[in-house]
């Protein structure tokens, strides 16, 4: 990084603009040096081309599924049979489905639906790990291996047959559909999060801090997970595809969202009876969650860089 | 200040036993500074870590200011008493954990007041200025990060302070500068010190006495000017200072 202009030794001299003062090698408070840090993380991450395209994406879809009622030219819902199957034009952008609906409309409300699963399940599963994973890990004992057991077993079957389980027995909704897949996405994070504790608990400063009367909550929640934080990110980041990719697959054998919602994997299972001659109809849902898979997939790229606490040493 | 006697220490359990430390005792007076020698798996860094209650498995005594340490955990009034300085800078200070907020949290367990001013100071007695305090372990050097976990040992004001090679994993140049600091910080506030070290040169200028362990035991603990003057009675001692002269004689000696 580029050293403040100013002398770092004087306190006197203020320094001059926004980004000498965020960049300063010298920070005169807590405040500052924080924003500084995060100024820093934001320069490496603006660096990586493709993971600000990533971002920007994303932050169009999140101001798309805001702003959802205003900017979708129909309803998502309004039925028009007479224009049933209609190829891509200027009335209807994308072409409408078998109902006649507009499927740009019903895209752009499917965001919201979209964002809801994907940010509730990012928020749940990944919580679920950080804590298993980092008790089991540094607890270790029998608490370690009942632990471990449970997400063994979670583990041993495929993660989309256990949500169908899970949806069949809760009943099919969007809600059940994100505890399905809440439930079965943690084991990976639990196990990444007991690894990387592992390395962590016998560690020096780990050891300075017991010394320092530190209890075994405070190592826990101050000193280890904040170091197992940014790989979860990461991994989420890079998981959310596969995420989004899940609920779509439970909307497309219908536990998921149920119709006429217009979530996006409901809406290629519409679209199945038509691929043939009416492309458009599962094509466009389908290129959506491509991009949005894409793009969660680029911003992870680019958190992992700027995360990734063994970068800091190059 | 501190009194170890027949102190055994172990790893693991009966069939693969080791055992590190095999009836250590020694005593060192308030204010003293005493050395720990030996070659690496001589139990001198397990004999701190024990004291220090890093390590659960051990049997003996140990006794710190009179009270007398039992196995599990140590109380409050133990961390403010003793303290430690670990051996590699670079794994003992948390790399998410600006200097500022190690120092913070610090004196908040300890139970301090008025901590920006502490850490002020703190800075300042390691010889670390203002415009370090926020700065994390990766943007420091190795010889600034012992200061700063220097810091971190001085921070609760212990009496006694364990230090486990505090220099070995440091330049030359910065080890010098991190034993007068250490010296100069055990005259200002009066520390007793435990010091261990595989070099016989820093026991040498660190410390009043010494012990020379082999293998788990104490050969023999002897004053540092005995060292100098070349009398020890244990032959292990004469073979260690013996390659240390060695060493340095082919360091001194022209290349051919």
């Amino acid at each position: 990084m580029t050293a403040a202009p100013t002398s770092p030794d004087s306190p006197q001299t203020r320094p001059r603009t926004r980004r000498d003062w965020l960049l300063s090698d010298a920070p005169q408070t807590r405040r500052q040096a924080r924003l500084g840090a995060i100024y820093q993380g934001w320069l490496t991450f603006r660096a990586n081309k493709l993971a600000m395209l990533g971002l920007v994406i994303l932050v169009l879809l999140i101001g798309m599924a805001i702003l959802a009622p205003w900017i979708a030219p129909q309803s998502p819902y309004a039925q028009n049979l007479a224009d049933r199957l209609q190829p891509p034009s200027a009335a209807h952008w994308l072409g409408t489905d078998a109902l006649g609906r507009d499927i740009l409309s019903r895209l752009i409300h499917g965001s919201r639906i979209t964002l809801f699963i994907v940010g509730t399940v990012a928020l749940i599963a990944p919580i679920i790990g950080l804590f298993i994973g980092t008790v089991a890990g540094f607890a270790g004992g029998w608490v370690d291996q009942v632990l471990m057991r449970i997400t063994d077993i979670f583990l041993a079957f495929p993660k989309l047959i256990l949500a169908l389980a899970f949806v069949a027995a809760l009943g099919p909704s969007i809600g059940n559909a994100v505890l399905a897949l809440a439930l079965t996405a943690w084991p990976p994070y639990a196990r990444l999060a007991r690894a990387e504790t592992l390395t962590i608990r016998n560690a020096d400063f780990i050891a300075a801090a017991r010394l320092q009367g530190a209890g075994r909550l405070r190592l826990l929640i101050g000193h280890i997970w904040p170091l197992c934080v940014s790989s979860l990110i990461v991994r989420v980041a890079l998981d959310m595809a596969g995420i989004i990719l899940s609920a779509a697959g439970l909307g497309f054998l219908g536990l998921g969202a149920q119709p006429p919602l217009p979530e996006w994997g409901a809406m290629i299972s519409d679209g199945r009876a038509y691929i043939l001659d009416f492309w458009w109809v599962a094509a466009m849902p389908g290129l959506a969650i491509f991009t949005v898979s894409m793009a969660f997939n680029l911003l992870g790229d680019g958190l992992r860089d700027v995360l990734d606490p063994k970068g800091d040493k190059s | 200040m501190l009194s170890v006697s027949d102190l055994n220490v172990w790893f693991g359990q009966i069939p693969d036993r080791v055992d590190a430390v095999r009836g250590a005792g020694f005593q060192v007076a308030p204010g003293e500074s005493f050395g720990l020698v030996g070659e690496s798996g001589s139990g001198k860094s397990t004999v701190l870590r024990a004291i220090a209650g890093l390590i659960p498995t051990w049997s003996g005594s140990i006794r710190v200011d009179g009270a007398d340490l039992r196995e599990g955990r140590r109380d409050r009034a133990f961390f403010k008493t003793v303290q430690m300085v670990f051996q590699d800078p670079y794994a003992s200070l948390h790399p998410r954990h600006s200097v500022d907020a190690v120092l913070a949290e610090t004196l908040r367990l300890q139970g301090m007041d008025r901590i920006d001013q502490r850490i002020v100071r703190l800075l300042d007695d390691v010889g670390l200025g203002q415009s370090f305090r926020f700065r994390y372990p990766h943007q420091l050097s190795g010889g600034q990060r012992q200061r700063v976990a220097i810091a971190r040992a001085l921070a609760a004001e212990p009496r006694l302070l364990l230090l486990d090679e505090p220099t070995s994993a440091l330049d030359v140049s910065v080890q010098a500068e991190i034993l007068n600091l250490l010296a100069d910080l055990r005259a200002e506030h009066k520390l007793t010190y435990l010091m261990v070290s595989h070099d016989l040169s820093v026991i040498g200028h660190m410390c009043d006495r010494l012990a020379v362990m082999q293998q788990g035991r104490i050969v023999e603990i002897l004053p540092v000017a005995d060292l100098r003057a070349g009398r020890s009675t244990a032959p292990y001692t004469a073979q260690l200072m013996a390659a240390s002269e060695g060493y340095r004689a082919l360091e001194a000696a022209p290349a051919p």
